[in-house]
């Protein structure tokens, strides 16, 4: 990238223009072929279509978005899971790795338990299930959890994961990313703590160019003075 | 009341503002950090903060629309706001603006987005000085805006009247108490659409027509500075990246 023209990077507010024949795309809407944007965020024109990257708003929950929630209620054959969405997500009986009886639910998993699950469907109502029958799902016990914005999450994972694998590497954390902004994590506590400075930085710098290489620069550093 | 108290016939009135002049607005956003998205605004003697909240979970649960969000608003005044002690909590006034500012932000608010869902907006009016529906309902489009509510279109409010016979912008406090007029009006200023319009006094149709144009030349005026405080906030996240290459150029 270095050296190349910077990519643009404009921030629009709800009602700007952003150009005549373009296919609307997320955070924008159309009237009479003009399009404009409907959420605060940055513009992104990829051949003919525009899209708003969102700088801020809530976390909504699409199918197959691996996301870290929090059970907040339970009924005979359901649990009632906190996905950080506007709407609540039911966890069916069926849908966990376990035989679950009738009334027996609060056997496998209870009130503030955490667990990393998939978004199973979401209808036009916005009704949420979600799934644990899939290989990542689990049950996340110990560490902690810290809330990011959700749209920071790509930053955070990196392309193909280099972002995530290069704070594990430094850290020795064990370490969730939920699509929804939640990431859980797990070792000692000088490594929590940095990979915790780290996340903090990413999402302040998340338009900054270069960022894995200032993180890597970072981490290493603290790592260095450690030892 | 006696001629030429209000505006003198130069056109002044009696803070030194023209006919058709705003008093002095300043715009933050995002000042607040547990809401999901703020603003504050000082516009002239006023002073409100605005706080928003969602789309998250409609409470009650009857109250829930199946295929759209509500917006629901609450304007509330601090005790401290007036001169004398407002009595704290919900009164008729503070009601009605409530629902009139709700009212006029449903119109440009993306509500078939989020089902069942809510937008909680709370304006709190820290002190008062004629004007707060406006003043709140312009720094609320813009807390709105900063908690990234999908929007047709930021709005911007702002009245007129008259005072000494004379149609006048933007009424401070003596003109509203002494004038013959107060009109506060609210567009979309993508397309000039009127989402709120209010009449308190006496007006002819033709003081009515050149009052409205006035205002709403204010509003688009208005909705330049609500867009401004909006791009100056998320600047300061964006126009990193320039910074950073620059440096790592060695410039």
């Amino acid at each position: 990238m270095r050296g190349d023209k910077p990519p643009k990077r404009e921030v629009v507010v709800p009602g700007d223009f952003l150009g005549t024949g373009l296919k609307p795309g997320l955070g924008t809407f159309s009237v009479g072929g003009k399009t404009y944007a409907s959420q605060l965020g940055i513009k992104k024109v990829r051949g003919d279509s525009v899209n708003i990257i969102p700088l801020s708003g809530r976390y909504m929950p699409r199918q197959g978005d691996t996301v870290i929630g929090e059970i907040t209620d339970i009924s005979a054959s359901y649990w009632l899971v906190d996905i950080n969405a506007p709407y609540p997500a039911p966890l069916h009986a069926s849908e966990v790795p376990w035989k679950v009886d009738f009334g027996d639910t609060s056997r496998f998993l209870n009130v503030e338990d955490v667990v990393l699950l998939r978004v199973l469907s979401v209808d036009e109502a916005k009704r949420v299930q979600v799934t644990m029958k899939e290989r990542d799902s689990r049950r996340l016990r110990g560490g902690r959890i810290i809330d990011v914005s959700h749209s920071k999450v790509p930053r955070i994972i990196g392309r193909k994961g280099s972002m995530i694998g290069l704070i594990k590497k430094y850290t020795d954390c064990r370490m969730f990313v939920g699509q929804n902004g939640r990431i859980w994590l797990d070792g000692s506590l000088d490594g929590m703590y940095l990979a915790v400075k780290a996340i903090r930085k990413i999402e302040e710098d998340a338009q900054v160019l270069g960022l894995t290489e200032s993180i890597e620069v970072m981490l290493r550093e603290a790592t260095a003075r450690k030892a | 009341m006696e001629e030429g108290k209000l505006v003198n016939d130069k056109g002044i009135r009696v803070d030194g503002r023209k006919v058709d002049e705003l008093r002095p607005i300043k715009l933050e956003a995002g000042v607040l950090n547990r809401a999901d998205g703020s603003a504050y605004i000082e516009w002239g003697e006023n002073k409100v903060l605005a706080a928003v909240y969602g789309p998250r979970e409609a409470h009650p649960r009857h109250r829930q629309d199946p295929a759209r969000a509500l917006v629901q608003c609450r304007y509330n005044m601090a005790p401290f706001s007036v001169s004398d002690r407002k009595r704290p909590g919900p009164d008729r006034r503070s009601v009605e603006i409530s629902k009139v500012v709700s009212e006029a932000f449903s119109h440009v608010v993306l509500r078939e987005l989020f089902p069942r869902a809510t937008v909680d907006v709370f304006m709190e009016v820290l002190q008062a000085s004629a004007g707060t529906r406006c003043t709140a309902l312009t720094v609320a489009a813009v807390a709105l805006a900063d908690a990234g509510i999908p929007m047709r279109d930021i709005i911007a409010s702002c009245a007129f009247g008259k005072a000494d016979g004379q149609v006048i912008l933007d009424l401070d406090k003596e003109e509203d108490n002494e004038g013959q007029a107060d009109v506060p009006i609210a567009i979309v200023p993508r397309t000039n659409e009127i989402v709120l319009l209010q009449m308190d006094g006496h007006i002819t149709k033709e003081e009515f027509d050149s009052g409205l144009k006035m205002a709403v030349d204010a509003c688009h005026r208005i909705n330049e500075m609500q867009r401004d405080a909006l791009r100056r906030r998320y600047a300061v996240t964006t126009d990193r990246h320039k910074a950073v290459k620059a440096s790592s150029e060695g410039v």
